[in-house]
């Protein structure tokens, strides 16, 4: 080849200038901050969190900063939480999931009807309603994954579909909480209280947050979890570097929708009966998705953690639990609601923008 | 005569009624840089996923060190030491340049933390990336964690042929590696990717750069509707013989080079 055709070599030999190095260096306070909250999403709901305990606790005092009160914002918040740590899941992956409150309503009256109807022991009742949500999971992540629909379609026709089959089933009756208490005290199971010093757990509130560090341990340090994040990220790099996106889907489904089965039993714990009517079938998926994305998960998936979506929750329920306590109209408590929700994605486009 | 480490003898690919691939030959040769050009169309793509195992070939054989395989996946590939860099480079622009460089293959915890809670042994992995990356003069890292995305194009590109070199044992297959880059980055990735050759490791690199071509390539695989055409040595050969050729303008006398 003719040498004039190095014409490339003067950038050659004028190279000095390293650009293909990491450097950090020079950043002002709010690119650093960018930095920070890029990595670590969860820390703008967990300020939200925070600020809102601190104006409560001033302006109610020790009616709202006392134990019992704490407490029971989680025992209020217990079945949105496990339900938004399921949401969030699906989210990470840039799905949703409109079905999963339906799907816990659907496994609690299955494990309902099946003690009652069929006399079989409620200690083998639950992990058939688990297995029940599970298999729901499986449906909608093969539908997804395999026939390649889009999640909310999907999800929005098994809401309707799992609905309809929850009152088709159980012809709409209720089972009343002392039956239960009676003949199957074991689907109440997790609603047994722990008392500590005035602070009341109850077993569902524990499992909540043990699923919560689970799941988050998971996502953090586990090969499945960084695959969850890369398929969410983008999927057919997932697929190039080498990762299962079938699979990794299809458990993300599943497991969605076995914790739905455990929200199934939450619900069962709290309310102390089976209701096939409960609200949590008709507004759950809105709760769990509220919380997600005011717990800074973004909703093109691959980002955020799934403490955030905890948090989200108990923001929720922060709101909730002030604002009723300090007299204010229940509408404030969605105005507000509203609001974080707008803040939250506002605060998500501006963390998702590499060069701040 | 050296065997080849990778060949493929009379590879057909049909799509419906196109025939991609029409009893397409190829050879790489152990340690060299095997540039395959050829005009849009003409089905360069088509052979790379095959000899990647992105794609299945409705005949022919592809013969690793003189051994047949058969690829289902790209990770079947991989697993016989055969790494890509796909044009698109395949990362997750959220996640770390450490867990980029695992995907797919993480390291666990020996012991009960990884056998049974089965958590990924950070340290380990970040210290080889660290590592494969300064092994390719590529930088003075300041984090490892840092998202991919942070990154610039060269970086990536970067990162990306790192990976590659890092795994692929016996063949590494760029993708238009310098396409979408900037003068200066281009540069930095072609001496990276004759960094990566004088490990041993012989390249097979796809692009439609003709300068950046006859600068590192040992042999030019010039690829015409679905074929090898010829074979060409870019000390003998212009670039535009070689872009005669590749678009049909001139025939390679008989036999150029036989593979």
């Amino acid at each position: 080849m003719a040498s004039s055709d190095h014409y490339e070599d003067v950038v050659r030999t004028r190279s000095e200038e390293r650009f293909a190095e990491f450097d950090q260096g020079g950043k002002g306070p709010v690119a650093r901050l960018h930095d920070v909250l890029h990595s670590t999403p969860a820390i703008v709901p967990l300020i939200v969190l925070v600020s809102a305990c601190v104006v409560f606790g001033l302006v109610l005092g020790s009616k709202f900063f006392s134990p019992f009160a704490l407490t029971l914002i989680l025992q209020q918040v217990q079945i949105v939480g496990v339900l938004a740590a399921a949401q969030a899941l699906i989210i990470l992956t840039a799905g949703i999931d409109l079905s999963v409150g339906a799907i816990a309503v659907l496994c609690s009256v299955v494990m309902g009807q099946v003690t009652f109807r069929y006399g079989v022991p409620a200690g083998l009742a639950v992990p058939i309603g688990l297995a029940c949500g599970t298999a729901i999971g499986a449906i909608n992540g093969w539908l997804v994954s395999r026939v390649k629909l889009p999640p909310f379609i999907v999800t929005l026709g098994m809401w309707q579909i799992v609905l309809a089959v929850n009152y088709l089933y159980s012809a709409n009756e209720t089972i009343r909480a002392q039956d239960i208490e009676a003949q199957a005290p074991f689907l109440q199971f997790l609603g047994a209280k722990v008392n500590v010093g005035g602070a009341v757990f109850t077993l569902g509130v524990l499992l909540m947050l043990v699923l919560v560090l689970v799941l988050a341990y998971a996502l953090r340090s586990t090969a499945w979890g960084r695959h969850v994040y890369a398929v969410g990220d983008d999927p057919e790099a997932a697929q190039l570097a080498g990762v299962d996106r079938h699979r990794t889907i299809m458990s993300v489904y599943m497991l969605v929708g076995f914790i739905c089965g455990l929200a199934g039993w939450v619900m069962i714990g709290r309310f102390g009966s089976v209701s096939p009517s409960a609200t949590t079938g008709v507004i759950g998926n809105i709760q769990a998705i509220t919380a997600v994305v005011i717990g800074g998960i973004s909703l093109f998936g691959g980002r955020g953690s799934i403490l955030g979506a905890f948090f989200g929750a108990l923001i929720v329920g922060v709101f909730e639990l002030g604002l009723r306590m300090a007299g204010a109209d229940p509408q404030w408590t969605y105005l507000l609601i509203g609001v974080l929700i707008i803040a939250a994605v506002t605060i998500d486009q501006w963390i998702r923008k590499v060069t701040a | 005569m050296t065997r080849p480490v990778l060949e493929a003898r009379g590879l057909v690919k049909r799509y419906g009624k196109v025939t991609a691939l029409d009893h397409c030959d190829f050879d790489l040769m152990p340690g060299e840089i095997l540039a395959v050009i050829g005009d849009n169309g003409a089905g360069k793509s088509t052979l790379i996923k095959a000899l990647s195992g992105a794609i299945q070939p409705d005949e022919g054989e592809i013969k690793l060190e003189g051994s047949p395989v058969r690829f289902t996946s790209p990770n079947d590939a991989r697993a016989e030491g055969i790494e890509t860099v796909y044009q698109t480079l395949a990362m997750s622009p959220a996640l770390s340049i450490a867990d980029n460089m695992f995907m797919g293959r993480e390291l666990r915890m020996p012991g009960v933390m990884g056998q049974v809670f089965r958590r990924l042994d950070r340290r380990k992995m970040e210290e080889f990336s660290r590592q494969k990356l300064a092994d390719l003069g590529l930088m003075t890292i300041q984090n490892i964690n840092q998202p991919v995305e942070t990154l610039s194009g060269g970086q990536r590109q970067g990162v990306a042929v790192a990976r590659a070199a890092a795994f692929g044992s016996r063949v590494v297959i760029l993708d238009e590696p310098t396409a979408a880059l900037g003068v200066k980055e281009s540069r930095r990735v072609l001496d990276l990717i004759q960094e990566v050759r004088s490990r041993g490791i012989p390249i097979i690199l796809i692009s439609h750069n003709m300068p950046h071509v006859f600068e590192v390539a040992d042999r030019v695989h010039v690829h015409r509707l679905g074929k090898r055409l010829c074979v060409i040595d870019p000390k003998e050969h212009s670039m535009s013989d070689a872009v005669a050729y590749m678009t049909g303008a001139a025939v390679p006398d008989a036999v150029a080079e036989p593979a």
